[in-house]
């Protein structure tokens, strides 16, 4: 049951970024280039996404515990710190050069572009360094909030 | 850098499957109690610690990005070809590229979909300081590969 609907939440959302036009990614770089060809359609992904996801996360939140689940699991970390900055910022330069997130990247590996192909192996490596490096981020103890 | 394709500016299809993201994310929150962040799934399926991720976990977490995996496959059954897409050409910046995400998203625990689409939908602060770092980030990147260098 978990297995079968996992794999359905997980064809919903590749199915959402391929008719975004989001696995893409000469559509993400153009939302990126304002001076240039720009698309503004990016926008309009993160608006639609967010905006479900606002309102069907407070139904969802409603029912004591999820379906599959003994309890809501949340993040609860509320600093904002070197660690979450420094990451969001080297983040966006990657997905500036490549056009790609963990995401689209993903959805997009078996259609086999090359540079798809260099950059998914890239990113897994780099996302279990990235992971490992966090406690040991010398501005991890930042300010609270 | 080697491709600015034009993009036509898609604002109805766009919001459709932004729609579908966001039911997604929707789904995982209602079944799981979990944020449908890709690059948090995806270093539970690799085993990497996620705070609070439990073992029972993995086989939604794998399952998931099977079906991540699947949905151009399912697209192209359906409507006999893959999705048009331009992925850049240049290797070692592909290379490089995908070491920065995969680097920067487990450093700053979250990418444009646990960040972004489920961080921005629970109000989280930390969340839009993320957006708003990777967003600007992002912007001055392509400002200076395309028009600068």
């Amino acid at each position: 049951m978990r297995t079968f609907f996992g794999f359905l939440s997980g064809l919903v959302f590749g199915l959402g970024l391929i008719v975004s036009g989001m696995a893409n990614p000469a559509k993400v770089l153009n939302f990126l280039d304002v001076f240039g060809t720009w698309d503004p359609s990016l926008a309009f992904v993160m608006g639609g996404a967010s905006l479900t996801a606002f309102l069907g996360y407070r139904l969802a939140w409603r029912r004591e515990a999820p379906a599959l689940a003994t309890a809501f699991d949340l993040p609860t970390s509320r600093a904002i710190d070197g660690a979450l900055i420094g990451g969001a910022a080297i983040f966006g330069i990657g997905w500036g050069i490549g056009g790609f997130c963990p995401g689209p990247a993903l959805t997009a590996l078996p259609m086999l572009a090359p540079g798809t192909l260099v950059f998914v192996p890239a990113m897994l490596v780099g996302l279990t360094l990235g992971t490992r490096l966090k406690p040991h981020f010398p501005l991890a103890q930042g300010v609270p909030s | 850098m080697d491709i600015e394709a034009v993009t036509e500016f898609t604002p109805l299809l766009s919001l459709v499957g932004g729609i579908l993201i966001g039911l997604s994310a929707v789904m995982v929150m209602a079944l799981f109690g979990r944020i449908a962040g890709i690059a948090g799934i995806t270093n539970g399926v690799l085993g990497g610690l996620v705070p609070g991720g439990g073992v029972g976990d993995w086989p939604w977490r794998f399952a998931f990005i099977a079906g991540l995996l699947a949905a151009p496959l399912g697209w192209a059954l359906v409507t006999g070809g893959f999705p048009a897409q331009t992925v850049p050409s240049d290797l070692p910046a592909m290379l490089l590229a995908g070491l920065l995400v995969g680097v920067g998203t487990g450093l700053g625990s979250g990418c444009t979909s646990g960040h972004g689409v489920c961080g921005l939908a629970r109000l989280s602060p930390r969340s839009f300081a993320a957006v708003l770092t990777f967003m600007a980030a992002a912007f001055v990147t392509v400002l200076v590969l395309r028009h600068v260098i």
